[in-house]
């Protein structure tokens, strides 16, 4: 298995994930600073990502769009915070409405991502915090939750092949 | 960025349950009474307080939608609502369903490049192969 430990701390909004690759820090960091890598991982196959924007420099801004099957888009940002190549990467991320600026009344989270050598591979820490309660509640609500199903259910197609 | 908007009864709902699930000694009672109903007196028992402040904490769960209390003859028992529970670990779920399946992708990628031999190569244009035989 890929991912080593989930830890979902309910009072602190906080979803903690821990996954080793086996491959080097270097190539794991690429699949995050190269927007034609990251897109290939970032949306689930039916909705793939395209990647408009893409400046990992602090106070940099990425932006992208998914696109469903019925060819409607789904657009979404980052706002990065700190970043540390090839190592740690913080960033904001959020939905856009129709008109692609980001969107006050979608939920955002906090990421925090770092990179170590582990075991002769790569282990990724993602920590992801909800900003409110409020937009907690609200990812549920937006009904996230189909999407997210067929995420998965990709995911299994995808392993099965 | 607060916006009004948002601050509807569901934010006071969910605003009621964090606050709820924030105190150690809720979080406890809301452990006790989800194997069973207890009564308000038995808790007070169990923990190193007043009967009035186990009382408190009970009040405070059953705000948040957490608990349910009912008398019964004498006794206030308390039961826990999983339902609530269920509400606020949901969004923490899909969270993890989504970065679950990202580090799948993730880890195909990397195999690729392992399957070409050498290091990493250009990026294949994406196919779409979503219409698979079976559909």
């Amino acid at each position: 298995m890929t991912v080593t430990s989930v830890d979902k701390d309910v009072e602190n909004l906080t979803l903690t994930l821990v996954a080793d690759f086996g491959a080097p820090v270097e190539r794991v960091w690429q699949l995050w600073a190269d927007p034609r890598r990251l897109e290939r991982w970032w949306g689930p196959p039916t909705y793939p990502a395209t990647f408009e924007e893409h400046d990992l420099t602090p106070g940099g801004g990425v932006k992208y769009y998914m696109t469903g099957p019925d060819g409607e888009k789904f657009g979404g940002w980052w706002r990065v915070s700190s970043v540390t190549p090839p190592r740690a990467l913080e960033f904001t991320d959020g939905f856009s409405d129709q008109d692609g600026k980001p969107d006050p009344e979608m939920p955002t989270t906090e990421v925090r991502m770092t990179l170590t050598e582990h075991e002769g591979g790569t282990r990724m820490e993602l920590r992801s915090v909800f900003d409110t309660r409020e937009q907690m509640e609200q990812l549920t609500k937006m009904g996230m939750e189909e999407g997210l199903t067929l995420a998965v259910g990709q995911m299994d197609a995808l392993l099965a092949e | 960025m607060v916006v009004d908007g948002i601050a509807d009864e569901t934010g006071d709902i969910v605003d009621r349950l964090f606050h709820a699930l924030a105190d150690g000694t809720r979080r406890d009672i809301l452990r006790r009474c989800v194997r069973g109903e207890l009564s308000v007196s038995r808790l007070a028992a169990a923990y190193p307080m007043s009967f009035a402040a186990v009382h408190k904490h009970v009040a405070v769960l059953e705000r948040a939608g957490l608990v349910t209390k009912e008398r019964r003859g004498r006794e206030q028992l308390v039961r826990t609502d999983p339902d609530a529970v269920g509400r606020a670990r949901r969004a923490l779920d899909e969270l993890e369903s989504a970065w679950r399946a990202r580090v799948d992708r993730m880890s195909g990628l990397l195999a690729e490049d392992d399957d070409g031999g050498g290091g990493p190569r250009a990026p294949d244009l994406r196919e779409n192969t979503t219409k698979g035989p079976d559909g």
